[in-house]
């Protein structure tokens, strides 16, 4: 039976992680290598590397570290962040990413996700959504990493970016991010029951149970935190043997 | 030892020419018909379309190349597809070796989404008028985990080393003389896959 996904998310500045890390036994806790690597033999099942440097400079450091991390890694992962035409993607895959999320560029020009998904594949493509719900209960996406409101309602994107071709959909419920009470289980559920991609679930977790949530009530295929991991609040094999002992199918 | 692995146009072959890295072997990157002879092994990786990678092989002769070679053959994903007689993707003849013809998955239900995409587990002890494993699975726990990323399958069939449930039971793995193939990515599938590579490298 296919495997619930455990994917921890790392945002990468200038070639360094940026959430403080709280790993035992890391000597360099902020090398995102490592870290992958780290997370990869504690039985992580993919991981996403997200570059939230800005500059010229440091999309070439994140490119370097992007070689670095396929070199080490012998698991699936991911790599997001200002990817804004295709010839960023084929940068970031010729270095030896498995994936590319795409977020902003993709809302200003879903053109895009057709242009990735014909030269490499759906499965390269995962279309990354971050939507906040308002007090009536509509969700609508946001750009540049939730600052700029748009027109767009989450469930006609997610249609939309699966129409053109990507591979799954990385939701972000801003309302639920950095509040560690769960993730956004209605929306995901919504989402997983009228799409035929994968989901991945993002913002929320705080607690191991958040993540059985998501899996039961939700039917997220995947779950992705930061924090949580970083932060050494909940440690991958205990929660993996967790989620197996309340029957949900993980890699263990 | 050399290693050869078949350059053609399917992608996502880098991760292989690591992965073989990590295991202290240097891996070629070849079409040419002498030195993919010459080499001690040959892996035969990629993701990509079942028809253009056929006529891309057959338009460099490498189809031939392939079904001539002697030693050691692994072929994973499309790899896999490939090597087997016919493909549903593109109506495609492929290259015969493993006479079985490659389906796409066809949900019953919502939730088996395609492509199959993840880690599942394969049964290694499937064969079952044999009491061991396939070579390639030697020091495995069985129902170990490992990645998939595909949308066609190659059914049970007399060659089958590994099934995996999803949709139905498919051949994760086959065996033929010298041909090995895995339809999941050993590169990508951590302690297990590493084991699986350090097994076909030992043959």
């Amino acid at each position: 039976m296919l495997a619930k996904r455990i994917i921890p998310c790392l945002d990468v500045k200038d070639g360094q992680t940026v959430k403080g890390t709280n790993f035992v036994n890391l000597r360099h806790a902020g090398d995102p290598v490592e870290l992958g690597k780290a997370y990869s033999e504690q039985g992580a099942d993919e991981l996403v590397f997200l570059d939230i440097t800005a500059s010229f400079e440091g999309r070439k450091t994140f490119t370097e570290m992007v070689t670095r991390v396929a070199a080490t890694v012998n698991i699936p992962f991911t790599v997001g962040g200002g990817i804004g035409e295709l010839k960023d993607v084929e940068r970031l895959l010729n270095a030896g990413a498995d994936k590319v999320s795409v977020n902003s560029a993709a809302l200003r020009h879903p053109e895009l996700i057709d242009e990735i998904t014909n030269h490499f594949g759906s499965q390269v493509c995962v279309a990354a959504i971050d939507a906040r719900m308002d007090e009536q209960g509509h969700w609508t996406c946001y750009l540049n990493g939730g600052r700029v409101p748009t027109e767009r309602s989450l469930f006609e994107w997610a249609h939309e970016a699966q129409e053109r071709g990507a591979g799954e959909i990385l939701f972000t419920s801003m309302n639920h991010d950095g509040v560690k009470t769960g993730f956004a289980n209605e929306a995901l559920r919504r989402l997983s029951d009228t799409l035929s991609i994968p989901i991945i679930a993002s913002g929320g977790a705080g607690a191991k149970e958040h993540f059985r949530d998501t899996f039961l009530e939700g039917h997220s295929d995947a779950a992705l935190a930061a924090s949580v991991f970083h932060f050494g609040e909940i440690r991958i094999p205990e929660l993996k043997q967790y989620l197996q002992s309340e029957g949900i199918n993980v890699r263990l | 030892m050399k290693v050869a692995i078949i350059k053609y146009n399917a992608g996502n072959i880098y991760s292989v020419v690591h992965a073989l890295k990590r295991l202290g072997v240097d891996p070629i990157l070849t079409d040419d018909a002498a030195e993919i002879h010459a080499a001690d092994k040959v892996l035969f990786p990629g993701q990509g379309e079942a028809s253009q990678a056929m006529s891309y092989l057959r338009n460099h002769h490498l189809d031939e190349v392939i079904r001539s070679l002697q030693q050691p053959v692994l072929g994973i994903c499309i790899g896999q597809q490939l090597m087997c007689r016919h493909s549903e993707e593109g109506d495609t003849d492929c290259l015969g070796i493993f006479p079985i013809d490659v389906k796409r998955f066809r949900p019953t239900r919502h939730e088996d989404k395609v492509p199959h995409m993840g880690w599942n587990s394969i049964d290694v002890n499937c064969k079952k008028d044999e009491e061991t494993c396939d070579v390639l699975f030697n020091g495995l726990q069985n129902n170990s985990f490992v990645y998939f990323v595909h949308s066609f399958y190659v059914p049970e069939c007399a060659f089958t080393t590994a099934l995996t449930g999803y949709i139905q039971p498919f051949s994760a793995a086959l065996h033929k003389d010298n041909f090995y193939a895995t339809q999941f990515h050993p590169e990508k599938s951590g302690a297990v896959g590493e084991q699986i590579l350090k097994n076909f490298l030992a043959l």
